[in-house]
């Protein structure tokens, strides 16, 4: 569960508002798409879930982590139940797609024997069996995109966290992506996704959160992007 | 989940230091270099006080008799000598003796064979029961009606104090100095193996890495430079000692100088170095990669 409480967000380098009043909750197992202008304040969201960034005020419940009380040695542990995935994809480049699957495996301290089964499982689910040994720069940027999935998905967290996850990718592997996403959500994982793409979230009948200049200006279920209507 | 991945950090330390190896080649020489300097001077220190505390040893000096006086005349004087507080024991030397004594030290004695021993005087050799005051036992002693002159090592022994008192703070500037030298070169090293590395260091935090985590292969690599500068500056202070000791033994023919056996060196030497590489390695590769670990 992500639960927004009335969360405030002012950047004290540049004293940017960026969220004035954001609302909202996330129950497990939900598929939301969050959308909104450029600048509206969706990265900053995203930030805030993940620790990167602290709330000014207000209160923020992820899981059973609440991060007005949040101790920064506390945040790791956070950040173990969040998959994240961003729009360029961020794979270590001197690293095989199994290596860079492996890393983020290590990083948690898990052991020889569940990194070895759990690589070929997610490897599996994302379809990228066949290019466990591939270098990043040997793959599409689909494929990419999909090793950063299966990377975000390898410690088994309870929510997938995607930044504009298709930004880079043409319309047909967005479209995969998301299905694939979609799946992944079915087999228990909550999914939060950001993205700009009307069609894709026209396509998917999910939950979409809508949010303009630091306020959620709508949230409903099977839901339409139109910001155009605000 | 929380056991120490031990091996880990190791390898990734080593592959840290042989992936820049010519930086850790530099870093490495360079920290040495400090060593040695700070080293040299803290044995040179060491050997001075060596010398100053075998010179303070020698609780003996010599009170010359007035030429006017017999040799029973002299040793009548022993009395007095003897009720000074701080003389553990007395001994009158006849001209005699003296003589004997004399001939006796120079390899080439003929030169003296028949040398009448009334140009020598008497003497009492005197032993003190505590050095420190030897300065007040002298001038007591040189108060008794009738001795002459004093001969004691005292201004040799002032002259080393002071010589001792200087090296000893040049050493330590120099460690200070050095410490801090060396501090930016594993700095830089360091920095240098974290370059290009932030992606990789961003996505571990992404992922839930904790700091110590991050940190470790970091602070192995440091230890390493720090080891590594160790055991090198050890052989090379070796090397530099035995050059210097020859040099010394060469140029003294007398036996003035002692010079304490490397051997007796090496054990000190190399825990001072070992340590100063290790905190200066922990230190240095903390301090520097502390601003990657803020995300
Ligand atoms: N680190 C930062 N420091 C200062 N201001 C920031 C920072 N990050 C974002 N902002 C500002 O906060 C506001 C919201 O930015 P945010 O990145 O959340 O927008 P966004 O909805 O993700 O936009 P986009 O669709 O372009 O990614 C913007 O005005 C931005 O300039
Ligand atoms: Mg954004």
């Amino acid at each position: 569960m992500i639960q927004f409480n009335h969360v405030k967000k002012i950047y004290e380098s540049n004293l940017t508002h960026a969220l004035h009043d954001i609302s909202f909750v996330i129950e497990d197992g939900e598929f939301v798409f969050l959308v909104g202008p450029s600048g509206s304040g969706k990265s900053t969201i995203i930030k805030l879930i993940t620790a990167e960034e602290r709330m000014t005020s207000g209160g923020i419940l992820v899981g059973d982590y609440d991060l007005a009380k949040l101790r920064k040695r506390k945040v790791p542990y956070l950040r173990r139940t969040l998959g994240i995935v961003f729009q360029d994809f961020r794979l270590i480049e001197n690293r095989t797609v199994r290596g860079n699957l492996e890393f983020a495996m290590r990083v948690v301290g898990s052991p020889n024997k569940v990194i070895k089964e759990r690589i070929p499982y997610v490897l599996d689910l994302v379809g990228l069996s066949e290019k466990a040994d591939c270098y990043p720069n040997e793959i599409s940027g689909g494929e990419q995109q999909r090793v950063a999935i299966a990377r975000a998905l390898v410690n088994n967290p309870k929510t997938i966290i995607a930044d504009e996850p298709t930004g880079n990718l043409d319309p047909e592997r967005s479209y995969e992506l998301m299905c694939l996403l979609e799946k992944i959500n079915q087999l228990g994982t909550t999914m939060l996704v950001v993205t700009h793409e009307r069609d894709l979230v026209n396509c998917f009948n999910k939950r979409v959160i809508s949010i303009d200049k630091g306020l959620v200006t709508s949230d409903m279920e099977n839901g339409l992007y139109d910001y155009e209507t605000i | 989940m929380r056991r120490f991945n031990f091996g880990y950090y190791i390898k990734e330390g080593f592959h840290g230091a042989g992936s820049h190896g010519f930086m850790t080649f530099a870093a490495i020489t360079i920290m040495a270099s400090c060593l040695v300097i700070m080293g040299s001077f803290v044995l040179l220190a060491m050997n001075l006080e060596h010398n100053l505390n075998a010179l303070m040893a020698e609780n003996e000096f010599l009170a010359y008799v007035d030429d006017s006086y017999t040799d029973e005349e002299g040793a009548q004087l022993g009395a007095q000598i003897g009720a000074i507080e701080n003389v553990a024991s007395y001994r009158y030397i006849t001209r005699e003796e003296a003589l004997a004594d004399y001939v006796g030290e120079v390899e080439d004695d003929s030169l003296y064979a028949d040398l009448p021993a009334s140009v020598l005087r008497g003497r009492f050799s005197i032993q003190v029961t505590d050095i420190s005051q030897l300065p007040d036992t002298i001038s007591q002693v040189r108060a008794v009606e009738g001795i002459a002159k004093i001969s004691a090592a005292l201004d040799v022994a002032n002259g080393f104090v002071t010589l001792r008192n200087v090296t000893v703070v040049i050493a330590l500037i120099m460690v200070v100095v050095l410490v801090v030298v060396s501090f930016f070169i594993i700095s830089n090293a360091i920095k240098l193996a974290t370059s290009g590395r932030e992606g990789e260091i961003a996505i571990m935090k992404m992922v839930g890495a904790t700091n110590a985590f991050v940190r470790w292969p970091f602070v192995v690599e440091g230890i390493l430079l720090g080891l590594g500068s160790a055991i090198l500056a050890t052989l090379v202070q070796w090397g530099v000692y035995q050059l210097l000791m020859q040099a010394v033994n060469v140029y003294s023919h007398v036996q003035l100088i002692n010079i304490i056996h490397f051997e007796d060196l090496v054990l000190p030497l190399m825990v001072c170095f070992g340590s100063i590489g290790l905190i200066v390695g922990v230190l240095g590769s903390l301090i520097t990669i502390r601003k990657f670990l803020r995300v």
